[in-house]
C-alpha cells in the first residue's frame, strides 16, 4: 500500500516540478508574434504582385496562417506550393488558376524610354520601388530589382512600359537537364555498342 | 630528380590515351588567316572594355579591349589589320550563346606595334624587378590561365594577405588526345622555366613542384635539361606523376604532390598553394621578358577525321575551320551528330569538339573562333567516339563511385538531380563535383552524368540568385511600406497640428475681444441686460435686440461660406497629392485661398461685433450666491414692472407691437417663477 503512496506523491512531485519549469519557459521564452508567418513568407517569392489578392506577400503569409488556401501564388507556381505543403503538413493542390498561370521564365519590366511622358504612375504602383524617376521626368526600371509582377504595366497612361524575359547571358546561363532518353524506346545505333574509346 | 613522396587521389580511370598522333611532328605555325574573331570575353571575370572602334588600323600586340574592373583581361590584335566589325556573334561556349565579338581582317603584313618591336616594353632583370611591375605587366599583356578556365592570371598572383609555400606547376595533361603541353615543354622548356621563376618571385613560395604524367618522358627530359641549365634553382623540382585521369585536375594534382586536400568550396591559396599551367608560364615570361602580350597559343588538332594530327601554335581568334583546312579534315569520316537545340533532329553535322573528349563541349559550327584558352581541337570519327544519345536506366552498379576523383557519390546525385531536389545534391556537395566526366566514362548505361550535375549546379546557382533577389525584395517592399506609413502619419499630424492652430489662434482672438469689451463695459455694467443666457440671446430686452439677430444669422451665412470655401481647397489639395504631383501648381487654388482668407476675416470681424453686442456672458459654470439670485430676481421684478408698463402704454394706444410685448412678458413672468424657484432649491439645499 505504501508503495503505492510513494509512487503516487513521487508523480504528483514530479508533475509539479516539470509544471514549474514549463510555466517559467512559457513566460521567460515566450515568442513574439507568430513564426509561422516568417517561415511562410520566407517560401514566397517576394515579388508582391498581389495575384493572390492580397496587397503583398507578407499580408498572404499571415492569411495563410490563418487559414487560407496555398495554392494562390502564381509566381511562385508549384516549387512554392509544395513548400509550403511541406511546412504546413498540408496536402500540396494545383495552382488556383483564378488567380493567374505560372510564368516559364522569369520576366522584367522595361520602359520605353522616349514615349514616357513622366507621369509618375507607375513610380506608385511599382511596390518595391524598383522604378526611377520623377514627375515630368523620364522613368526608368531598375532591372536587378524588378521582380516582374506587372503592376507597373497597368496605371501606364501611354502604354509605355513591356514586359520582357530575363535575357540569358553567359554569367547566369546554365546547362538543361538531359532528355530523358529511355534505351528501349529506340533501336540503339550499332556503334553505339561498340567500344570506340576504351 | 629529387625524390617527392607522391600521395595518390581516390578514383580515376585510366581512358586510352590516344596522344601520340599529334606529337609525331614539331610545332607548326599556322599561315595567317584572312580574318579573326575576338571575343572580349574569353576568361572568368567581366567582359574587356573595347578600345578600338569599326575602321581602325590595328598593330600587332596592340590593346584593343582593356580589363573592366578587377577580375577581368585585357585583349590585343593577334596581328596587325583592319577592325571591319565590332558586333555580336556566337561564342566557342556550351551555352551556343551570342557575344560581342571584335571582328579583325588581317594585311598580310603581321607588324609588330613598334614598342614591343624595339623590346622597350621587355623587363630584362626581370628577377631583380619589383613585383608590382610583374604584376602589372602580366595584366597588361591579358594573361588567363591557359589549361581550360581562363582565370586572370594577374588576380590570381596578386593574393594578398596569405603566405604561399608551395608553387605548383601543372604539366599533367591528363585528358586524352591532348597533348599542346608535352609538345611546348619539349620544345620551349627553358620559356616556361623562366616564366616558373618569376612566378616563383611573386608568390615567394619556398618550394615549386612542376608535375608531369609518366606518359610524357621527353618532356620531362626536357625539362629536367632546361633546369640543369638554370642551375641556381634547386627548389624547383620536376616531378614524375604516375597517368591517371583526372590527375591534371587541380585539386587531385595538389593531392598527388603534396597529400593536402583543398578545403570545400576554398581556393588552393587557403593552404598556401598557387597551381598554374605550364603554358601560362611561358605566356608569363614572354609578356615579363619581351613585352609580348598573349596573342597566341599551342593548339592540339586530332581526331581520326583529321589527315595530319598535331599542334599548331595558332592566333587567338582563329577561325576553327583554317585549322582544320591546315591539317587535313576529312569530313566523310568525321562524326555525324544531331545537334543540341538544333530545330530539325534530322539535321546533323561533323562533330567538331573544343577541348578534349571527356571536358570538352561539341561546337556548333566551324566557324567558331580559338580562345585564349582553347587547348585541343578533336574531330573524332564514328567509330572512334561514338554518340551515346541513348541512356539506359541506372543498374545501380557503383562504378560511378568507384572512379570519382572528388569522393562524391554520383549515384545519389544523380537521382537527386533527376527528381530535382536541389537542397539534398547540395547537402551532398555537388558543388564540390569538377565535371571531370570521369563517372559518364564508367557508366554502363551510359547516363549522361555530367550533364545531370552541370544543371544541378546551374539550378541552385539559379535558386540561390532567386532567394537573394526575393530577400532584397522583400526589403525593399518593407521599406516603401513603411515609408507609406511615415508619409501618412506626418500628414496627419501636420494636418491634426493646424487644426489646432487655427482653435487656439481663434480662442486667443475671442479671448482678447471679449476682455476689451469688459474692459469697456465694466463702467456701466450692473445695469441692463445681466441675464442674458449664452444660448438665446435674442427676444431679450437687449437694447440691439434685432441688430444682434441679424448680426448671428450674418455669422452663420459667413462661416457656411468660410466651410465651403475651406472644404473646396482640401478637395483640391487631396485630388492634387492622389495624383502624386505634390508640389505642381492647382488650378484656381489660390482663388480658393483668397476666398477662404476674405470670408474667413469677415467671420472674425463678425464675431468681434457680436460679442459686443451680446456683452460679456456670465460664465456657465460660474459660484452662484444667494445674493446673485436675489439679485436677479430683484432685476427681472423690475424690468417685469416696466414690461407691464409698456404693455399698458401699448394696451391705450393700440400699438402693433402689443403681441409681442405680451410674449415677452409672459416670458419674463416665467423666468421670474424660474429664479424664484431656483432661490427656493438653493435655500433648500442650503438648509
Amino acid at each position: 500500500m505504501s508503495s503505492i503512496l510513494i509512487a503516487i506523491t513521487l508523480l504528483a512531485t514530479l508533475a509539479i516540478i516539470f509544471g514549474a519549469i514549463l510555466g517559467f519557459a512559457a513566460v521567460r521564452f515566450k515568442v513574439e508574434g507568430n513564426p509561422i508567418v516568417d517561415q511562410i513568407d520566407d517560401l514566397l517569392p517576394q515579388t508582391q504582385c498581389g495575384q493572390c489578392s492580397y496587397p503583398g506577400c507578407k499580408p498572404y503569409a499571415e492569411a495563410i496562417a490563418a487559414g487560407e488556401s496555398i495554392n494562390k501564388c502564381p509566381p511562385g507556381g508549384e516549387s512554392t506550393i509544395i513548400a509550403l505543403a511541406d511546412l504546413l503538413g498540408v496536402e500540396p493542390e494545383p495552382l488556383d488558376a483564378e488567380h493567374g498561370a505560372e510564368k516559364d521564365v522569369p520576366m522584367v519590366a522595361i520602359i520605353r524610354e522616349d514615349e514616357c511622358i513622366g507621369c509618375t504612375k507607375c513610380i506608385q504602383a511599382c511596390p518595391i520601388d524598383a522604378i526611377m524617376g520623377a514627375a515630368k521626368q523620364m522613368h526608368t526600371v531598375i532591372a536587378d530589382e524588378c521582380t516582374g509582377c506587372d503592376l507597373c504595366v497597368e496605371p501606364c497612361p501611354v502604354d509605355c512600359i513591356d514586359m520582357v524575359p530575363v535575357e540569358t547571358t553567359l554569367q547566369n546561363w546554365h546547362w538543361d537537364k538531359p532528355e530523358n532518353l529511355i534505351a528501349t524506346s529506340e533501336q540503339p545505333h550499332e556503334e553505339n555498342l561498340e567500344q570506340g574509346v576504351h | 630528380m629529387q625524390t617527392i613522396t607522391l600521395h595518390s587521389f581516390d578514383g580515376g580511370i585510366h581512358p586510352q590515351e590516344n596522344k601520340h598522333q599529334s606529337t609525331q611532328t614539331a610545332i607548326a605555325q599556322l599561315p595567317l588567316p584572312t580574318q579573326l574573331i575576338i571575343p572580349i570575353s574569353q576568361h572568368i571575370g567581366a567582359p574587356a572594355d573595347v578600345t578600338v572602334s569599326v575602321g581602325d588600323s590595328v598593330l600587332k600586340g596592340q590593346q584593343i579591349a582593356k580589363p573592366k574592373g578587377f577580375i577581368s583581361a585585357a585583349i590585343h590584335a593577334p596581328t596587325s589589320g583592319k577592325v571591319v566589325a565590332i558586333e555580336k556573334r556566337e561564342l566557342p561556349h556550351s551555352s551556343g550563346l551570342e557575344g560581342i565579338c571584335i571582328i579583325l581582317d588581317t594585311d598580310g603584313k603581321d607588324q609588330w606595334l613598334e614598342e614591343i618591336n624595339n623590346g622597350s616594353l621587355a623587363i630584362n632583370e626581370y628577377l631583380e624587378a619589383d613585383n608590382e611591375l610583374l604584376i602589372n605587366r602580366i595584366r597588361d599583356c591579358g594573361i588567363t590561365g591557359m589549361g581550360g578556365a581562363g582565370f586572370p592570371t594577374a588576380v590570381k598572383m596578386a593574393v594578398q594577405n596569405r603566405t604561399i609555400d608551395t608553387l605548383i606547376i601543372n604539366g599533367a595533361e591528363c585528358e586524352p588526345y591532348i597533348t599542346s603541353d608535352d609538345m611546348l615543354m619539349r620544345e620551349r622548356a627553358l620559356e616556361t622555366l623562366r616564366g616558373v621563376q618569376i612566378l616563383l618571385k611573386l608568390t615567394s613560395a619556398k618550394s615549386c613542384l612542376i608535375g608531369i604524367e609518366d606518359n610524357k618522358p621527353e618532356a620531362i627530359q626536357a625539362m629536367e635539361d632546361a633546369l640543369h641549365k638554370i642551375h641556381r634553382e634547386h627548389h624547383i623540382a620536376v616531378v614524375k606523376i604516375p597517368t591517371k585521369y583526372p590527375s591534371g585536375g587541380e585539386k587531385q594534382l595538389i593531392k598527388i604532390l603534396t597529400g593536402k586536400e583543398v578545403p570545400s568550396a576554398g581556393i588552393p591559396a587557403d593552404i598556401g598553394i598557387v597551381c598554374q599551367n605550364v603554358g601560362t608560364c611561358e605566356a608569363v615570361y614572354h609578356a615579363v621578358a619581351e613585352g609580348k602580350p598573349l596573342i597566341s597559343r599551342i593548339t592540339t588538332i586530332t581526331g581520326e577525321s583529321i589527315e595530319q594530327p598535331q599542334n599548331v601554335e595558332v592566333l587567338i581568334g582563329t577561325p576553327v575551320k583554317d585549322l582544320l583546312g591546315y591539317a587535313g579534315f576529312k569530313q566523310e569520316k568525321s562524326l555525324f551528330q544531331k545537334l543540341l537545340g538544333s530545330k530539325s533532329k534530322t539535321e546533323s553535322k561533323p562533330r567538331i569538339i573544343m577541348g578534349g573528349p571527356m571536358m570538352g563541349f561539341t561546337l556548333s559550327s566551324d566557324e567558331l573562333p580559338i580562345l585564349k584558352s582553347s587547348n585541343c581541337i578533336l574531330a573524332p570519327s564514328q567509330k572512334e567516339l561514338p554518340a551515346n544519345d541513348l541512356a539506359s536506366a541506372c543498374i545501380r552498379c557503383g562504378l560511378c563511385t568507384e572512379a570519382c576523383p572528388a569522393e562524391l557519390l554520383p549515384q545519389q546525385l544523380y537521382w537527386f538531380s533527376k527528381a530535382g531536389e536541389l537542397d539534398k545534391a547540395e547537402q551532398h556537395n555537388i558543388a564540390d563535383c569538377i565535371e571531370c566526366g570521369a563517372c559518364s566514362y564508367v557508366c554502363p548505361s551510359q547516363i549522361p552524368l555530367v550533364q545531370y550535375y552541370r544543371h544541378t549546379k546551374g539550378a541552385i546557382k539559379d535558386e540561390r540568385a532567386a532567394q537573394q533577389k526575393s530577400d532584397r525584395s522583400k526589403i525593399r517592399f518593407e521599406a516603401r511600406q513603411a515609408r507609406l506609413d511615415r508619409e501618412a502619419a506626418e500628414k496627419e499630424a501636420k494636418r491634426q497640428a493646424r487644426a489646432a492652430a487655427a482653435e487656439k489662434a481663434q480662442a486667443a482672438k475671442k479671448a482678447a475681444a471679449a476682455e476689451a469689451l469688459s474692459k469697456q463695459t465694466t463702467e456701466s455694467a450692473e445695469g441692463v441686460d445681466e441675464n442674458t443666457s449664452t444660448d438665446a440671446p435674442a427676444e431679450t430686452k437687449n437694447p440691439e435686440p434685432v441688430d444682434l439677430e441679424k448680426l448671428q444669422k450674418q455669422l452663420d451665412a459667413a462661416q457656411a461660406g468660410l466651410k465651403k470655401s475651406m472644404d473646396k481647397v482640401a478637395e483640391l489639395k487631396a485630388s492634387a497629392s492622389e495624383d502624386g504631383v505634390e508640389n505642381a501648381p492647382i488650378e484656381n487654388l489660390d482663388v480658393f485661398e483668397k476666398a477662404v482668407a476674405t470670408r474667413r476675416d469677415k467671420v472674425k470681424l463678425l464675431a468681434l461685433q457680436i460679442a459686443e453686442a451680446k456683452k460679456l456672458a456670465p460664465p456657465v459654470k460660474k459660484e452662484v450666491s444667494r445674493e446673485d439670485i436675489e439679485k436677479k430676481l430683484r432685476a427681472q421684478q423690475d424690468r417685469l414692472a416696466k414690461t407691464k408698463e409698456r404693455v399698458d402704454l401699448a394696451k391705450e394706444q393700440g400699438l402693433d407691437s402689443l403681441p409681442a410685448l405680451q410674449k415677452g412678458l409672459d416670458k419674463q413672468m416665467q423666468k421670474l417663477k424660474e429664479l424664484e424657484e431656483e432661490l427656493a432649491q438653493f435655500d433648500k439645499a442650503g438648509a
